[in-house]
């Protein structure tokens, strides 16, 4: 289990409460798992001190019914979803692909908005940020739904499912803010399923965040309109990006989505200053060609800089999947090597612990900066930003 | 109980159009209906302009209703009365699940008394009220449409998956890989279908295939591409197969634009019901009403409108065989009940 894909989420944890007396007390009832490696059970902080309990497949969706914000009304009470590129046109009573927006009576709404079905506090590197205030802890939420439905999905049981099917608690975006500083987390990690499909509500819980001096990261598979991910991102420090493969016909076949919106959004993220990293999950046969590596390479050299971090993660079945095996490590050293001699700076290997790859080495000097096993720091060298060595400076958000 | 009322007359045009379009009146006799072939599809269009009563804006007869779908169902099994059909259907002391589609609210769902009609039925085939299961996705839509929700004791069971949830494992057929709704595969070991007629802003048409989008736990996945090759995949999954029997479309109101919605505007009440063992001759009969009344309206083709039930014929193709596409390759029998 060490070595799953990291940003599993356990949303367990939350739904089973074995001491519902703590909750109106907004207690963290649950201590530090052993160690952080395990990726699941870190902390499950308690939510429900906001509400009732109001888990269950009967929920009443009033709590978490709240206009989209990016829609327009078109003729015969339909709607067309603006806010990913799928552009859903939705009939009356129906949802959206993602699952969680519905039209009622030629209104679009959002039923996940506060409606947050797992909550933990990951270290950061578990996202992965490797260029962002390594070894803090992350306050990590999500709500269900997604707008694509990735065949080796390993969060599929809340990422493909609606709302109403996923026990859920009732999370105000204030609520949020007030547990991410009462566990000391800097940062709120938007993550697990797929924040685009929430975005109204990340968008309030970093305002509520930022109010309180905490930070809001965002993990995203990058399908998203340009004038949502400006307004929904744009509230973000730092911004994640899985990017699936660099061939249309894999996101065709396996992702169900579009590969030229997402290079789209990271040029927009470009723009926009924003600190972003990429992970590749690479699977076998799949997306793993040295040709393919060697086009993203060059295309994010070309147009996002060679600073960008790029994460190359280990496979493991899952979800529809199940048929290829686990990625070989030398895979990853492959595609790394390609990466980096293509001039990329920061080319990383995840879902492999202990793997000299997960440090962070100077692109001057050659030296490790930040050494890492796992999701663990083990030590961080950086003197504000740079090399102590060669005094380079390393891009990131170090403070 | 056993019987519909005699006191009317029962005047029956039985209309074979095999190798025809659906519509195109071609009197048989009852010998022609008797040797179609076995092998052979089978839609019933059963039809009772009467079925409200004089006033067209009237409610639905119980009695009639019940009657209607006697005719129907003596003409897809032919037998002399309305007992028998049932035999080839279920068996006495199995669980039976009736899918109904609640999606539109009282005005465009399953009507309660269609299922009552085949409550009925179901109970003089031997089947246990309590071993009955009127369901849909949600409780609360069930209501809305008219329905009685009851758990427990020893009535008819009515209620949504969202009271028992769906199965942890996914089950998977080419496109589709879903969890299905535990109605489905812990409480019945016969499924009944009763869609309704209606027209689709994504598959062109919604009957009797696109109704079992009603028990996978994310049927939001399968809307792109006018529903292809979703709704065929999905109605190969062997659990939903093993399981369905008949299909009863309530054709008493249907809705031929702005579907699948209740847009009053756009219903008529073709006072039907549509019936068979095959699901895509069901739709395809099912379009072609739809297309008539479209016609009729001043509206564009579905196909103009970029929106043909393209579904149907993968559902017919090579790799699904789930039934018959081209209407030369099905009977079409027509009944108007007249009294």
């Amino acid at each position: 289990m060490l070595s799953r894909a990291t940003e599993a989420s356990s949303r367990t944890a939350l739904q089973a409460d074995p001491h519902p007396q703590l909750d109106r007390r907004s207690f963290l009832f649950c201590a530090a798992s052993a160690g952080l490696l395990c990726g699941a059970s870190v902390l499950a902080p308690s939510l429900r001190a906001a509400r009732p309990a109001s888990s269950g497949p009967s929920q009443d969706d009033g709590p978490f019914t709240v206009e989209a914000r990016f829609y327009k009304k078109l003729a015969n009470r339909k709607i067309q979803c603006q806010l990913c590129p799928r552009g859903c046109t939705v009939g009356d009573r129906e949802r959206g692909y993602c699952g969680v927006r519905e039209n009622r009576n030629g209104v679009y709404y959002t039923l996940v908005h506060s409606r947050v079905c797992a909550a933990h506090v990951d270290p950061i590197e578990k996202k992965p940020f490797f260029h962002y205030l390594p070894g803090t802890q992350a306050f990590s939420i999500a709500t269900a739904g997604c707008n694509v439905n990735c065949k080796f999905c390993q969060n599929w049981d809340i990422s493909q499912s609606r709302p109403e099917q996923v026990p859920a608690d009732y999370a105000p975006p204030e609520r949020i803010a007030a547990l991410a500083a009462q566990t000391r987390c800097p940062t709120i990690a938007y993550t697990y399923s797929e924040p685009v499909v929430f975005s109204e509500f990340l968008m309030d819980v970093a305002d509520a965040a930022h109010r309180q001096g905490i930070r809001s990261v965002v993990v995203s598979n990058g399908y998203i309109q340009e004038d949502a991910l400006r307004q929904a991102y744009g509230k973000m420090d730092a911004v994640k990006i899985d990017l699936k493969s660099f061939t249309e016909a894999f996101y065709r076949d396996v992702v169900a989505g579009e590969l030229k919106p997402v290079l789209g959004a990271l040029v927009t993220l470009r723009k926009m200053n924003k600190w972003t990293e990429i992970v590749y999950l690479t699977i076998p046969t799949l997306n793993d060609s040295s040709a393919e590596i060697r086009n993203l390479s060059q295309w994010i050299r070309d147009n996002l800089g060679p600073d960008v971090p790029l994460h190359f993660s280990q496979f493991h079945p899952e979800y529809l999947l199940k048929n290829l095996p686990i990625t070989p490590v030398s895979t990853l050293e492959r595609a790394r090597e390609i990466a980096l001699a293509e001039g990329l700076h920061y080319v990383y290997i995840g879902n492999v612990p202990g793997h000299p790859a997960e440090n962070t080495y100077c692109p001057q000097c050659k030296r490790a900066v930040i050494e890492r096993f796992g999701m663990e720091v083990r030590q961080n060298h950086l003197r504000r930003g740079a090399c102590p060595y060669c005094k380079q400076a390393i891009p990131g958000v170090w403070s | 109980m056993h019987s519909a009322p005699t006191s009317r007359r029962t005047f029956l045009r039985s209309i074979v159009a095999a190798g025809l379009a659906p519509g195109v009146a071609v009197p048989v006799t009852e010998t022609a209906v008797k040797a179609q072939s076995p092998a052979r599809s089978r839609v019933v269009y059963a039809e009772d302009p009467l079925l409200r009563g004089v006033d067209p804006g009237g409610s639905i007869g119980d009695s009639r209703l019940l009657s209607l779908l006697d005719q129907a169902m003596q003409h897809l099994f032919p037998a002399a009365g309305p007992f028998q059909p049932w035999d080839h259907i279920v068996r006495p002391g199995q669980r039976v699940a009736l899918k109904v589609n609640a999606l539109g609210g009282r005005g465009l769902s399953t009507h309660s008394a269609l299922v009552e009609a085949v409550c009925e039925r179901l109970r003089a085939a031997g089947v246990a009220a309590r071993d009955i299961v009127v369901f849909d996705r949600d409780t609360a839509e069930l209501e809305r449409a008219g329905f009685r929700i009851a758990a427990g004791g020893n009535g008819v069971q009515c209620y949504g998956t969202d009271r028992v949830g769906f199965t942890e494992d996914l089950y998977e057929y080419g496109s589709v890989g879903s969890r299905l709704s535990r109605i489905l595969t812990e409480r019945c070991d016969v499924l009944i279908n009763l869609p309704v007629l209606k027209d689709h802003d994504g598959a062109g048409v919604s009957v009797a295939l696109k109704n079992m989008y009603g028990v996978i736990h994310n049927p939001n996945k399968y809307h792109p591409n006018g529903c292809d090759p979703f709704i065929a995949d999905l109605n190969m999954l062997p659990e939903l197969r093993a399981r369905l029997r008949l299909h009863i479309c309530d054709a008493t109101t249907a809705c031929y634009e702005g579907g699948p919605a209740f847009k009053p505007e756009f219903t008529w009440r073709p006072n039907a019901l549509i019936v068979s063992q095959d699901p895509v001759a069901l739709d395809t009969v099912a379009w072609q009403a739809i297309e008539r009344k479209r016609a009729e309206k001043g509206l564009k083709t579905l196909e103009a409108e970029q929106r043909p039930p393209r579904y149907l014929a993968t559902a017919a193709n090579a790799d699904h065989r789930l039934g018959m596409h081209d209407p030369h390759q099905f009977d079409l029998v027509r009944t108007v009940t007249r009294s």
